[in-house]
């Protein structure tokens, strides 16, 4: 019985009425948001009396029940009013004062950790990679100490071929004939893609190479360049200047595209220089030299086990930091060479 | 090789503007180095003939107080520092008034003693050559004094002579000659060329003009002439000098100048004998071990087996295609005042030539031009024309006599389909191109049916074409000719690739993490200095100590190439630091060598055909292996210091967060294991491993490296090789559990040398299947655990796959994992 008259005092309007000044009193006399939200569950939550009024409704005879209901509703929904009216005040003033209050400096710098980079070639090298991934091609690589094979008999550089003082050579062990080099080009990584993969080949291979040139505002010992390689049945020199259009404009812009002048390479017959229109060349839009190339000369594809009667390919190569020189106004080759943070940093990653 | 516009055009009749030769040359693949204008010479410039001088004394270096004849009533005072002349000769004068080459205003001043009314002047001051060993002396009766000196030195204002200069590649021999360089522009210009070689009439002779015999394969021919009478004193023309001028040779004597000019003219070094000086017959024959010559450059020369050369009685006179011996050097006068000469023109081996020429280190004007090859049939032609000149300049006359022995190596025709260049190209050319561009480099052209049914040609190479040898070749030529701007540009299509490999993506995965995480990357050169082994502290026995050494390194201390990066990647950090950074993280990700124990020879297969599996095999197995390693070097803080409080020095477990995030990056999971490991410190290196394997090693650098090395104090490391990280790209999933998890702390007390590592991985295998994640929180010693322990807190994570796990499961689930914690290192429960 003591439940039941608990019941219908809860019940009862002048409970309800209690309740809800409590409620209102109470949200009146919170002064934040914070302390609004704190006393909301004593008279909002589910064991605050005008809830509680509300479960014991199920006990009561129907027509009683009905009324009691919309007395009980009535109750909670003024509460909820006043609790809702508090909060917007509440809100306002916090937005207008608190949070105003709470402004900082965001200027403040946050560099709490440093800034890390990658070197522009290697960014550059993988440009240059996903543009010819894009075309289907593949990227191969191959050792930097590599055998003078390699590096010259199976790209046609005769014993003794002047060719082969062009390129001033590091060698490796106790003489000139140990037959391992520093590799000069990556020009044998591209014999080795003719003699470990089936044809056809198109291959791009980026890498380091190594010439005995003292290090100066534009020569470096140690440099990188990037080859590209196409044999297959078919393959002329208009695909050749097409592949290096496709490449100068991927680099250089749409409005860029590339010359050839004849040269020699023992590795290609014919053979060419590549000169890249630059749009954005120092001093107005010019022809800048870019790299070498040709159509893959017969005695390579023959030491390669390719057969040139049914086979043919071009080639082509430029030097990294060459490109990197022009492309993005690098005055000094020792910049790129000295490991100085500051020159990375400004490529970003 | 240089060449002026005047003598191109003699052989042309006329050439265009020096530009548009430059561009003409440049279309036919010859490169251009520079084109050297006619210098700007304004004002009074005359021949003058020096009368008389005094030579004034007391003073550093001899000159002289000239009396010149300028064409006026009165002769010019003129000073003078040179001595290269005499009395009466013809000499050019820069008169007051005149501006030499390089806005050089010439006026009368006061020197030495007296007013110098003018400038006798040198060939490079006059801008026409490169010699300023002395003044320029006109040969006798060249001009008249007071004549303008301008039109003799091709410095007419409405003739200018240019010189251009061009970059021969080492296939076309034959442009190291006016000959070679005329018959190139006439193809560019398609112009008419009359060949200089075809203007000297080789007459008949009677008899030797020498014993001359060839003992080896390298010399295939040998043509001697003989001169006899030269005049010693007669100059050689003017032309002459200047042409050699304008070449870059410096003008000696009429018999040298003779030789030079022939070489330059028509290709073919010759090389001039004292007749008198020679005995017995000529042979051309390898050296003989110890034998020694003293060359013309007056340097004694150890000779090589492989060396070629020509000997007589007396031994060794020269240097086989690559300079005279001294001892048969054009000396002086014989009794009757005159020289007789005998005049060398041979045909030799290239590939001998430029051994010997490398061995010696002694490149010439001659080795240059037999290494690339002379036309074979140049000897008696080049013997004549030097001959005659020395006939008709020297008042010498010729012997009745040629030797000419051995035989002009016969170029073999070439045969190709008829539209092989069309092919090779993508053009359609016009009919007939390939033809006519092949008959206009001197190739006699036949067309014949080939095998295949088709039109073929059949060209045979001239003699100074022995580049000729494959159908690629006359491609060239053809392509060439035609010009390479009219080859259009189609892309090719390739078949579908695979994309990067696990490997390259791999690489790129690692190099980005790092960047990302602060690290800045820098490629330095592999060249290790090995000192550094010391430096590192390495036992005399570590395999690390064993390098590649590069024979000819640029830097002779650095001359190893390592089976590391950290030498290279330390360097930079010390010239980081030097230029005032203080806070440094760098990274390299590069190749490493790593030498055999033992050298395996290296093979040299044949290149007729691809070589067998077994010598590609015995290539990579003699190649050093090569791995890719990625290494990392930090110094300085780690954090910087700012508004929100200190900085964060570089530790340690930087340099192991860094392993393990590449560890990371290429999606394995790396141990931490306690390492001893110079250069690091011992009780602060960790190795990093997949499983047991150890795949790198990181944490501080050993003390004393730091300080041999001058590193910033507690500099720490990480180096591993990628090559070892298996490539997995194919990882199961992990089943994610949507129920809530229970975490459960414990703290374990155990002896302060159990590894925290191994403490949680004893919990890990305790844990069974319902541990998800334990983590380490925190680490205590102190008096509360004793000495010698320590307390290790651990939050272990459990969570059902299934259900939502209770805390009595949770809690049997942990007691477990402590048992074996227990079990394994007395590890109590605190």
């Amino acid at each position: 019985m003591t439940e039941s008259t608990d019941v219908m005092s809860q019940l009862h309007p002048e409970s309800l009425d209690a309740a809800v000044a409590a409620a209102v009193q109470a949200f009146a006399g919170a002064s934040d948001l914070a302390a609004l939200a704190a006393v909301k569950p004593a008279h909002l939550g589910d064991r605050a009396p005008l809830l509680l009024a509300r479960r014991e409704l199920g006990s009561l005879p129907g027509p009683e029940r009905a009324e009691a209901g919309k007395r009980v509703n009535a109750a909670r929904q003024r509460a909820q009013e006043a609790f809702d009216a508090r909060r917007e005040v509440l809100v306002a003033e916090r937005d207008e004062r608190v949070l105003v209050e709470e402004t900082i400096d965001v200027t403040l710098p946050w560099d709490r950790t440093p800034r890390g980079a990658r070197h522009p070639v290697t960014q550059i090298s993988e440009r240059i990679a996903d543009v010819f991934v894009g075309m289907g091609w593949e990227v191969a690589e191959g050792p930097e100490v590599e055998s003078s094979w390699l590096n010259f008999d199976a790209l046609n550089f005769g014993k003794d071929h002047p060719a082969r003082t062009m390129q001033d050579t590091f060698y490796l062990g106790d003489s000139e004939t140990s037959g391992t080099v520093l590799r000069t080009h990556t020009s044998p990584v591209q014999a080795r893609a003719l003699l470990e993969r089936d044809l056809p080949v198109y291959v791009v291979c980026p890498g380091r190479t190594f010439r005995t040139d003292a290090l100066d505002t534009t020569h470096t010992p140690v440099f990188h360049q990037v080859e590209g390689l196409a044999v297959d049945k078919g393959i002329t020199m208009a695909h050749l200047k097409g592949t290096l259009d496709a490449f100068a404009r991927a680099m250089f812009g749409a409005a860029s595209r590339t010359r050839l002048r004849t040269s020699f390479f023992p590795f290609t017959e014919p053979s060419a220089e590549v000169d890249v229109w630059f749009p954005e060349k120092k001093g107005g839009a010019g022809w800048v030299e870019w790299g070498g190339c040709g159509m893959v000369n017969p005695n390579v594809l023959r030491a390669c086990g390719v057969d040139p009667d049914v086979y043919s390919g071009f080639a082509f190569g430029m030097g990294l930091e060459r490109t990197l020189m022009f492309r993005n106004g690098i005055p000094d080759m020792r910049d790129m060479v000295e490991g100085d943070v500051r020159f990375s940093r400004a490529f970003g990653i | 090789m240089r060449v002026s516009q005047s003598w191109l055009a003699e052989l042309l009749g006329d050439v265009p503007p020096a530009d548009e030769t430059a561009e003409a040359f440049v279309r036919v693949g010859l490169e251009i180095e520079d084109v050297h204008r006619a210098p700007e010479l304004t004002g009074p410039l005359v021949v003058g003939r020096v009368l008389e001088f005094e030579v004034l004394t007391g003073l550093k270096k001899p000159i002289r107080w000239c009396q010149v004849e300028v064409g006026e009533a009165q002769p010019r005072g003129i000073i003078c520092g040179a001595s290269n002349f005499a009395a009466g000769d013809l000499v050019v004068v820069a008169l007051p008034g005149a501006v030499l080459p390089g806005g050089f205003a010439i006026s009368a001043r006061k020197t030495y003693g007296h007013v110098s009314d003018g400038m006798i002047a040198s060939a490079r001051e006059l801008g026409i050559g490169a010699d300023h060993a002395g003044i320029l002396v006109l040969p006798p009766d060249t001009a008249e004094p007071g004549e303008d000196a301008r039109p003799l030195l091709g410095l007419s204002p409405d003739a200018p002579d240019a010189v251009i200069e061009l970059n021969v590649t080492p296939d076309r021999g034959y442009c190291f000659s006016v000959r070679g360089l005329a018959r190139e522009l006439a193809c560019s210009l398609d112009a008419d060329y009359a060949d200089p070689a075809m203007r000297v009439t080789v007459p008949p002779a009677i008899g030797d003009a020498w014993p001359v015999e060839l003992a080896d394969s390298g010399c295939p021919r040998f043509v001697a002439r003989r001169v006899n009478g030269v005049d010693p004193t007669a100059p050689s023309p003017w032309w002459m000098q200047r042409r050699l001028l304008a070449a870059g040779m410096r003008p000696i004597s009429l018999i040298v100048d003779v030789t030079n000019y022939v070489m330059i003219e028509l290709g073919q070094p010759l090389h001039a004998y004292d007749a008198s000086c020679l005995s017995g017959p000529i042979v051309v024959r390898r050296a003989e071990a110890g034998e020694k010559l003293r060359t013309l450059d007056d340097v004694e020369r150890t000779l090589d087996p492989d060396d070629l050369l020509i000997t007589d009685d007396s031994g060794p006179i020269g240097l086989a295609g690559v300079m005279g011996g001294a001892s048969t050097e054009i000396s002086g006068a014989n009794e009757h005042g005159r020289i007789d000469v005998l005049i060398e023109a041979a045909h030799f081996d290239p590939a001998v030539i430029a051994r010997v020429a490398r061995r010696h280190k002694l490149p010439s004007e001659a080795s240059r031009r037999f290494e690339r090859t002379v036309d074979p049939q140049l000897p008696p032609v080049a013997a004549e024309r030097a001959a005659q000149l020395l006939v008709e300049h020297g008042r010498a006359a010729v012997a009745r006599g040629r030797t000419d022995v051995g035989a002009a190596p016969q170029p073999a025709p070439v045969e190709m389909p008829l539209e092989l260049p069309d092919r090779v190209a993508g053009v359609a050319y016009p009919p007939g191109a390939t033809v006519r561009r092949l008959a206009q480099v001197g190739c006699a052209v036949e067309l014949v049916t080939g095998d295949d049914g088709r039109g073929h040609v059949v060209a045979t190479p001239p003699s100074w074409r022995p580049d000729l040898g494959q159908p690629a070749d006359l491609v060239e030529e053809v392509l060439r000719l035609e010009g390479l701007d009219v080859i259009p540009s189609v892309l090719p299509s390739a078949p579908g690739g695979r994309g990067l490999t696990p490997a390259q993506q791999r690489r790129r995965a690692v190099s980005r993490a790092l960047a990302e995480a602060g690290y800045v990357e820098v490629l330095p050169f592999p060249f290790v200095d090995p000192t550094v082994w010391d430096a590192f502290g390495l036992a005399a026995d570590d395999p690390r100590r064993r390098t590649v050494h590069v024979l000819n390194p640029l830097d002779a201390e650095r001359a190893e190439l390592a089976g590391t990066l950290l030498p290279g990647l330390l360097d930079t950090l010390v010239r980081n630091r030097s230029r005032g950074a203080t806070d440094l993280a760098l990274y390299h990700i590069g190749q490493v060598v790593l030498p055999h124990a033992k050298p395996l020879p290296m093979p040299d297969p044949a290149v007729d055909g691809r070589p067998s599996d077994a010598e590609l095999a015995q290539i990579e197995a003699a190649l050093p292996a090569q791995p890719v390693h990625v290494s990392a070097v930090l110094a300085g803080d780690r954090e910087a210091r700012g508004w929100w409080g200190p900085g964060r020095s570089a530790s340690w477990a930087d340099a192991v967060q860094a392993g393990l995030l590449v560890g990371q990056a290429a999606g394995v999971e790396l141990r931490v294991t306690a390492a001893t490991h110079p250069p690091f410190h011992p009780g602060r290196c960790a190795a990093l491993r997949v499983g047991d394997w150890i795949v790198g090693h990181a944490g501080e650098l050993h003390p004393k490296v730091v300080e041999v090395l001058g590193l910033p104090e507690r500099t720490c490391a990480m180096e591993l090789d990628l090559d070892l990280i298996p490539l997995d790209d194919r990882r199961p999933a992990p089943r994610v559990s949507p129920y809530p998890p229970i975490a459960v702390d414990v703290a374990l007390v155990a002896d302060a040398s159990v590894p925290a590592a191994e403490l949680a991985e004893a919990l890990s295998a305790g844990g069974g299947e319902l541990l998800e994640e334990v983590r380490l929180f925190d680490v205590y010693t102190g008096e509360q655990v004793g000495a010698g322990r320590r307390s290790l807190a651990f939050t272990l994570r459990f969570r059902a796959p299934d259900r939502t796990l209770t805390s009595e499961e949770a809690n049997a689930a942990r007691d477990s994992a402590v048992a074996v914690a227990a079990e394994r290192y007395a590890a109590s429960q605190r």
